[in-house]
């Protein structure tokens, strides 16, 4: 072992937190590159599987639903879904599993904010969930012609509906402890609002009192953005569904960097 | 300039445990020191609040001057820290955590790429850089480590326990590499269990129990204090029962191994006059414990009080020994 020569070097914060930010993001996707069996084939198997029978062989007895082909009203639907479960998923497992293996330690012990830890992590999230996403798309078209009424409300409403379920599954990895408390959102959460989020139906055909209850559903917003940037129509007032992802940005990534700076879930 | 300086240090888990009281600490920049102490004594949350891996109750810290409550980036850009277990991820090869390790703390990635060509040959990761890190040996691991955190080039370098579980070879080329490190500047604070590890390479060394610094010290200084040292003689022939040598304890401890205390003010040449002269040949001899070791029991026993006084004693440290170790 030679003897090292020390060359000082002292990055200015806004360049160290640049680079840092932009390591962070290169991590987060070779992970997903690294492991793509895992990232993103399930969800084009389950989007194929969705289309083959709910589009295919129900959807044809179901009709059309608000005036468009039933495939051509849930493709929107199922790739906001995949975005959704893999945005979340893919922050939840990462920063959980760098929890659990301690190496989150590299990176609380390093000169970066917390602020660019969560922003890091979530552009992981935001990239695996629009990657998937793509994918979710290329084989919607083979199953329907897919209009772009909005081109612009659909890349908002999936960047956005993307940075929202990446910041929530950071939180969700910041309080669990256990395999177990990982999975658990996810699943008794996530899962019932996705699917009651108006994915395979319009809330126009529910009772008054279940259209009030799914209006406090934020994924029905979401879905619904996103279907009137394809189809030009929509369960919500599409303004408002922009807005309550704005805000919800907002509020979980100033409760993410709260919770990373108290050292919840990750400091004695 | 001060590495480190501490004061008022306190650490009060939720559990309730004082794992630090009120610690007021400095260390020089360009020190080699040592901060020794029995296991749960506060080593590890020492080294956790200056890394902010543990938030501190009270007092103040602070990092080459940077205020670790108000310039804590500052204070972390100066810090390169070795934990004690395991922190990487087991996936990725070496040369991936050593960049992304590098990219954490402001370097592009190409620059990255150079040193940490030079830090993996230096530590002899060179061949492995492209395997999964959970293959490597358990030396390889902490070779790893100290890889990860000389890429910013840190003023300080904190190493909690760099060489357990190494094998001697490994250990003392890693010892040798960490000379040269702080020769060419790096302040480095050791933690260890292997206290002759902490006596070759260190100059300075604070001792912690409980919670509390209870000596601080030169090296020098502190091995001065040392009255009196057991040496272990192995002899020639069989004896039937210790020789009576005048002037110093000896006793026999098979027919062929004896043990001598010998006092600061005494030398070893009156004691193998007196050998001699009983027509007691010797043919080896060795200490009986490690120097520091001796001493560092009888601090932590006595709680830092009186330690010269209890050092000058003698007495056997085996037993001190076993349960430190244990």
């Amino acid at each position: 072992m030679d003897s090292p020569t020390r060359v000082p070097v002292q990055p200015s914060l806004a360049r160290t937190r640049w680079i840092g930010f932009k390591t962070i993001v290169i991590r987060e996707y070779s992970r997903i590159v690294r492991i793509w069996g895992q990232t993103l084939v399930p969800s084009a198997v389950t989007a194929t599987l969705y289309f083959v029978i709910f589009g295919n062989l129900i959807g044809r007895r179901v009709g059309p639903m608000s005036g468009f082909d039933y495939r051509q009203f849930i493709a929107p639907g199922l790739i906001m879904m995949s975005i959704i479960t893999n945005s979340y998923g893919n922050v939840v497992s990462s920063f959980f599993g760098a929890k659990f293996g301690k190496h989150v330690e590299e990176l609380l012990v390093s000169p970066l904010p917390t602020s660019i830890i969560v922003a890091g992590y979530t552009a992981g999230g935001l990239i695996r969930g629009l990657l998937v996403g793509a994918v979710v798309t290329l084989v919607s078209l083979f199953f329907a012609r897919l209009p772009v009424a909005h081109f612009f409300a659909i890349i908002a409403a999936a960047l956005l509906t993307s940075t929202v379920f990446s910041l929530a599954g950071f939180i969700n990895a910041v309080f669990a402890r256990s395999f177990d408390q990982m999975n658990f959102i996810p699943v008794f959460v996530l899962t019932p609002l996705t699917y009651f989020g108006g994915v395979f139906y319009s809330v126009a055909m529910l009772p008054e009192w279940a259209q009030r209850l799914s209006f406090v559903n934020p994924i029905l917003h979401m879905v619904n953005a996103f279907r009137y940037g394809f189809l030009g129509t929509s369960d919500v007032h599409v303004v408002a569904a922009f807005g309550l992802m704005l805000l919800l940005t907002v509020a979980l990534f100033a409760t993410a960097v709260q919770l990373l700076s108290r050292g919840v879930g990750v400091r004695d | 300039m001060l590495a480190l300086s501490t004061r008022g240090l306190t650490k009060t888990y939720k559990n309730g445990v004082h794992a630090l009281r009120s610690v007021d600490l400095d260390v020089e920049e360009g020190d080699f020191f040592a901060l020794l102490g029995p296991n749960g004594a506060g080593k590890t949350t020492l080294i956790g609040i200056m890394t902010s891996l543990v938030n501190k109750t009270g007092g103040t810290a602070s990092i080459f001057g940077f205020d670790i409550d108000k310039q804590l980036e500052r204070a972390k850009s100066c810090i390169g820290v070795v934990p004690q277990e395991l922190n990487f991820n087991q996936f990725e090869s070496p040369m991936t955590i050593v960049v992304n390790q590098a990219g954490f703390y402001g370097i592009e990635r190409a620059e990255a790429r150079v040193r940490a060509e030079r830090y993996l040959k230096q530590l002899q990761l060179w061949e492995k850089r492209n395997s999964a890190a959970r293959g490597l040996s358990g030396g390889m691991k902490r070779r790893l480590m100290i890889a990860r955190a000389l890429m910013h080039e840190p003023r300080l370098l904190i190493l909690d326990e760099p060489t357990a579980g190494v094998d001697i070879e490994i250990r003392r080329t890693m010892w040798d590499f960490l000379r040269d490190i702080n020769a060419h500047g790096t302040t480095i604070i050791l933690t260890t269990h292997y206290l002759e590890e902490a006596e070759s390479l260190c100059r300075n060394i604070a001792i912690i129990n409980k919670g509390g610094i209870i000596e601080r010290d030169r090296m020098s200084n502190l091995l001065r204090r040392l009255n009196t040292q057991t040496f272990v003689l192995n002899t020639r022939g069989a004896l039937q029962a210790a020789p009576p040598v005048v002037g110093f304890g000896v006793r026999l401890v098979d027919d062929h191994t004896l043990e001598a205390d010998i006092g600061k003010e005494q030398d070893l040449n009156g004691l193998f006059v007196e050998l001699s002269r009983l027509g007691v040949e010797v043919l080896s001899m060795r200490n009986k414990i490690n120097r520091l070791e001796e001493i560092f029991m009888h601090l932590v026993e006595t709680g830092g009080q009186a330690a010269a006084t209890q050092a000058a004693s003698g007495a056997p440290a085996s037993a001190a020994t076993r349960a430190f170790h244990g």
